[in-house]
């Protein structure tokens, strides 16, 4: 138990192998490196939302309003690309992250300067953006024809094999990667989750450094919204309605602890990655699409009863002899 | 004599409420250790918090090698020298214990990134010069409490300090852990490195410190040298009233066994745990902290279930598997962390003590306020307890009448047999005066008292008998009569006789 | 350090005067807002001031607030529910499910109850037996239910449900006072004695203040949850019924949603987040200014989704303002010292 605990990738990354093998065992074309890419490309968006939430996570605290926020972001961003096709993509995806930092920071401030539970906050904010979106787009959609060309293809674009979509999953991971690895403010997110007692001691700005959490995972809504509205080439208010608690599922499968303190980039990216295979082995081995959500939440629950053996404090060891064991 | 390292002059503080510190003042000289003594709720831990940048005082001024300093955050107060060991390790489990010491002031590379060799490589350095023998790989909550203090001493001497605070640093630990503090104290003095030393116990601060500073309510009382002060002026100084410790004499009417446990064992915290207690008798349990006294008190109490051994109370096998089992049986529990444990704040007084008495003051299952106010002003007024009413929130009570609301929970429910777990831990004088008395009183009344406790004075001052427990099992069973403080130490520590000596 | 000042001979029971700290507190606050959205209400809109626009409104919350009831109590001892509107699903799935094999309208209340009691008694187990974060867990139960219900039902509905089941969402008892909201008064009357008048309520303020010193006082904190889980599972149960009766069909995504509805009733009912405080009366008052702000806007002809953007507002508001205003209050004092 205490090697699953240790070894949490690995374990994760054989369960994905398995389901691989499973799957392409009765469908031999599943496995071709193409569809592995075509899977992989998929699951790049909910990749960079469950790092951005795992940052808050750490933290001890959960953002509810990420799937909001992307579709707030994705929203603005598809409805000025409408009304003004001449502006470049790169600045629209520029102001797609300030957008969505800004709308991430306004829960972070709640959360740092009122003190007001994260939960309480971001289930809000959660109505509040969703609404907001109904408001600026009077309910319309931002279809395919209003878009211009240039925003639909960028992502699509293909860079030594892969489709950009995919480079951004991986240059967000390495980032991040680097982030939580090689930065103070990476470790103090760990520090906060551990111990937020000795954290103040240790000189760390507890709040400043949920507020952070919440900005970083508001920028990563944000970019997605652009993300995923070009991927699916429309923007309404349903956008990515209840994507919140997949997020949250491919933290928890990664291994990242609801009590805070513990999870890696590796981990989450396992986790989302698992869920992208279910997801694309569904239609394969036939089974209806509405089998989805059932399944995943089944993983979250078998996730979280694995995480907290693992998790498990060992009592206290006194006798000699059990020390030994 | 040199000037001071770092002096605080006409330091004020307030909280909505109370007023914690009034004005004031402290030397610390390099290579000293000064002692900061006071009871609970003088203003000790406030003026830490001062210190090191977790609190702003409302005036005064902190001088540090001759300039005057703000200390606007913890970083600032570690940025010019001052750092303070805490006492609960504020230190994080699930960390390693390189990055332990290094958190915050990790050694970067060029790019600005955290170098892990080179801080790896540091803290190993820094824990074989103290001869810790600590892994710096691993993680944190590996280690022995006793092991976490010497990794807060290490993270106190990377950030090359000046001044250190050690906020009760002895509390958690061992007799033997306690010699190894002081030999690292012992150290720090010869770097020259300030010491503010706070602690309770007296042996600690005339062993080892040389000035002292004493508060009260907030206030400075007195300073001195320690070696020009007898340790009945400091206790005066203190509590502000001259006070002996002394026992409560008391004749022992024993009686027949109450409560007997044939060989408990848990698979990793004790084994072939053997007692008996008798009416009206007190029985110690007397060990390291770490022994497995609490462990084996929380198995009696239902909270964990033993693998094997049998209970018998009044001659009736019993098998609680719940807290709730054991108060139904007659078996209470005092325990040792009274914040976490004991009370629950938040909540008013009358509602701690009645909680696990609704059955009696309800009726068929509904509340009935009179009652319960009754039953609570009936047990809380025979301790004396200081409050202003009995729907005052316990957290704002002190230490020791927060003990007293617990022991007045469990009274209420009229039990056989009552277990504390480290009575007097951390309660003012006063208080504890009053718990020993009690605990005579409520045996003459004919109850079974088990006293799980660390201090050699009140364990030899109040037991009727005496077990000493060492990793998990009972050592002996020891009657209380003329026994000799050492003989306990040394069985408790696992000393043979010879080298005690 | 009031305690050390006096030394009372006789402890008194309480010093503050009961009527008026009950009148200053956060329910006196949120009767003062019922009234005055209700003042609003009948300015802005010639209808609102009729007994049957009165009526309607309460189908606007009672479903919900059902829901808020248990929450409540649930909240308070420090657990959460996130899954009860999929509970509803799942409830409403089955019964959509029996009725295709002719059961008649008992046998559809108990199904709707008894799914419900069921799926809170697996979110009970999996937090008290299994020890793990509710919140977690009934993120997870959340998507299990649903997703059942979907595998069930695909995109397609259950139909045709007999009048005598309608009855439950769309009956009268007497006059305008609907059968919903009868119930609603029923079970808030009793939840309002559970939970302030019983020894189990006192124990639920006792494990949400502190659920390991409620521990060992002897207080069964395990069973005490599991109940409260399945006192959850069982309001949800009934609101799915009654959702089910007054819509007359059911769908996957029925009450998509409500969970975030509930808990704000609860919230803005006063109930802590962190657990331990709260009570019945103001989450009953916040269901009703809830009813009230959904249908005032309604009859301005304001979409659903704007008016989530309120209810998420005021759910903000609410527990930001009393935050601001000690915040304010405190500098303002430290600089008249």
């Amino acid at each position: 138990m205490k090697a699953l605990g240790k070894h949490r990738e690995i374990w994760l990354g054989l369960a994905i192998l398995l389901l691989l093998v499973i799957v392409t065992a009765r469908f031999p074309r599943f496995a071709q490196p193409q569809n592995l890419l075509t899977i992989f490309n998929d699951t790049s968006i909910l990749m960079m939302l469950a790092l951005g939430q795992m940052l808050v996570i750490l933290t001890r605290s959960i953002d509810l309003s990420m799937a909001a926020n992307l579709a707030l972001t994705g929203m603005i961003v598809a409805m000025t690309n409408a009304a003004f096709p001449g502006v470049p993509v790169p600045l629209l995806m520029a102001m797609c992250v300030v957008i969505g930092a800004g709308l991430g920071a306004f829960n972070g401030v709640l959360v740092w300067k009122l003190s007001i539970p994260p939960i309480v906050v971001t289930l809000g904010t959660l109505t509040i953006y969703r609404g907001l979106v109904f408001v600026i787009s009077n309910g319309a959609w931002v279809n395919a024809a209003q878009m211009s060309s240039d925003f639909i293809n960028l992502q699509r674009t293909v860079f030594l094999g892969l489709p950009l979509l995919s480079w951004f999953a991986i240059v967000a991971a390495v980032l991040f990667w680097l982030l939580m690895t090689r930065t103070p403010l990476g470790r103090s997110f760990y520090a906060i989750g551990v111990n937020p007692t000795a954290s103040v001691y240790t000189g760390i700005n507890v709040g400043r450094t949920k507020f952070m959490a919440f900005t970083i995972a508001g920028a990563m809504a944000g970019l997605c919204g652009y993300l995923w509205v070009s991927r699916y080439v429309i923007a309404s208010t349903e956008v990515a309605s209840g994507y919140e608690l997949t997020i949250i599922a491919a933290c928890v499968i990664g291994g990242v602890s609801i009590a805070g303190g513990i999870g890696t980039v590796g981990g989450v990216l396992l986790g989302a990655i698992f869920l992208g295979v279910i997801n694309n082995a569904l239609p394969v081995i036939n089974i209806s699409p509405f089998w989805q959500m059932a399944i995943s939440g089944s993983a979250i629950l078998l996730a979280v009863v694995l995480n907290a053996r693992g998790e498990k404090r060992k009592g206290r060891i006194i006798l000699k002899k059990a020390e030994a064991v | 004599m040199t000037d001071p390292i770092l002096t605080l002059s006409g330091i004020s503080k307030s909280f909505p409420g109370v007023r914690a510190l009034n004005g004031v003042s402290l030397e610390l000289y390099a290579g000293e250790v000064t002692a900061l003594i006071g009871e609970n709720g003088a203003g000790k831990s406030t003026l830490v918090k001062t210190m090191t940048g977790i609190y702003q005082p409302d005036a005064g001024e902190i001088w540090v090698a001759g300039k005057v300093v703000t200390l606007p955050t913890a970083h600032s107060a570690s940025a010019v020298g001052i750092t303070a060991i805490h006492q609960e390790t504020v230190l994080f489990d699930e960390m390693t214990v390189a990055e332990n010491i290094y958190l915050g002031h990790a050694p970067r590379n060029r790019w600005g990134m955290i170098d892990w060799r080179t801080m790896r490589a540091e803290a190993k350095k820094t824990l074989d010069a103290m001869a810790a023998g600590i892994d710096p790989d691993i993680k944190l909550k590996e280690l022995g409490i006793a092991k976490k203090h010497l990794v807060a001493v290490a993270r106190a001497l990377s950030i090359d300090a000046q001044v250190v605070i050690m906020d009760e640093p002895t509390a958690a630990l061992s007799q033997k852990e306690i010699e190894e503090l002081y030999v690292l104290i012992e150290l720090l003095k010869q770097d020259g490195k300030a010491i503010l030393f706070i602690s309770h116990k007296f042996d600690e601060i005339y062993r080892i410190a040389d000035r002292f500073t004493v508060f009260r309510d907030g206030e400075q009382v007195g300073k001195g040298l320690i070696r020009d002060t007898a340790q009945s002026q400091i206790v005066q100084m203190m509590v502000g009233r001259a006070v002996d410790q002394i026992f409560p004499e008391r004749t022992a009417a024993i009686g027949e066994t109450v409560l007997k446990a044939k060989g408990l064992s848990h698979p990793t915290e004790f084994e072939d745990i053997s007692f008996a207690v008798r009416k009206g008798e007190i029985l110690g349990f007397y060990g390291l902290v770490g022994a497995g006294r609490s462990e084996v008190m929380q198995a009696v109490f239902g909270m964990t279930q033993p693998s094997s051994g049998t209970l018998v109370l009044n001659g009736q096998t019993i098998a609680p598997k719940s807290a709730a089992d054991a108060v139904e049986a007659g078996i209470v529990y005092v325990p040792e962390e009274r914040g976490k444990q004991g009370v629950i704040t938040g909540e008013p007084i009358f509602k701690n003590v009645s909680l696990p008495s609704l059955r009696k003051t309800s009726k068929s299952g509904f509340l009935r306020l009179a009652e319960e106010y009754a039953l609570a002003r009936t047990y809380t007024e025979r301790l004396d307890l200081r409050a202003s009413s009995l729907s005052q929130d316990v957290s704002t009570l002190s230490g020791g009448n927060q003990q007293k609301v617990v022991i007045a929970k469990w009274l209420a429910t009229l039990p056989k047999v009552i277990i504390l777990d480290e009575p007097t831990k951390g309660i003012d004088i006063g208080s504890k005066a009053a718990v020993h008395q009690f605990m005579s009183e409520l045996v003459a009344e004919g109850l079974s008292v088990i006293m799980v406790s660390s201090e050699l004075p009140e364990v030899l001052g109040m037991s009727d008998r005496i077990v000493v427990m060492r990793e998990g099992r009972i050592i002996d069973t020891l009657d209380n009569k003329g026994l000799q403080p050492e003989t306990l130490v040394r069985l408790a520590a696992g000393i043979a006789e010879e080298q005690a000596a | 350090m009031t305690d050390t000042t006096a030394t009372p001979r006789r402890l008194p029971n309480r010093l503050d005067n009961p009527f008026k700290s009950t009148v200053l507190s956060w329910e006196g606050l949120l009767v003062l807002v019922a009234v005055a959205i209700f003042i609003l209400n009948s300015f802005a809109s010639p209808y609102f001031l009729n007994e049957w626009s009165l009526s309607d409104m309460t189908f606007n919350f009672t479903e919900k607030a059902l829901i808020a009831l248990a929450m409540a109590l649930l909240i308070i001892s420090g657990e959460i529910d996130l899954s009860v509107a999929a509970i509803i699903a799942l409830a409403s799935t089955l019964m959509g499910w029996a009725l295709q094999f002719g059961a008649d309208t008992p046998v559809l209340v108990a199904i709707g109850v008894g799914t419900g009691i069921a799926c809170g008694a697996f979110n009970g187990f999996l937090v008290t037996g299994l020890k793990l974060p509710s919140i977690v867990v009934t993120i997870g139960t959340m998507s299990l239910f649903r997703g059942i219900s979907f595998i069930i039902l695909g995109d397609q509905s259950f139909k045709g449900y007999p009048p005598s089941f309608s009855w439950f969402g769309q009956g009268y008892v007497w006059w305008v006072i609907s059968f919903e909201l009868v119930l609603f008064l029923v079970c808030a009357a009793v939840y309002f004695v559970l939970l302030q008048r019983t020894n189990f309520g006192r124990r639920v303020y006792a494990i949400g203040n502190n659920d390991v010193a409620a521990e060992f006082s002897g207080v069964r904190v395990a069973r005490t949850k599991f109940v409260l889980f399945c006192l959850t599972g069982l309001m949800s149960g009934m609101a799915a019924v009654l959702l089910t009766a007054r819509l007359g069909s059911t769908r996957p995504s029925i009450a998509e949603g409500w969970e975030l509805e509930a808990i704000t009733m609860v919230v803005l009912g006063g109930v802590s987040i962190l657990g331990g405080a709260g009570t019945i009366v103001g989450v009953v008052l916040a269901a009703l200014i809830m009813g009230l702000v959904t249908f005032g806007l309604g009859l301005l002809n304001v979409p659903g989704i704007v008016m989530s953007i309120f209810i998420g507002a005021l759910l903000i508001l609410v527990i930001a303002l009393p935050i601001l205003w000690r915040m304010w209050r405190q500098r303002t004092a430290v600089r008249s010292a």
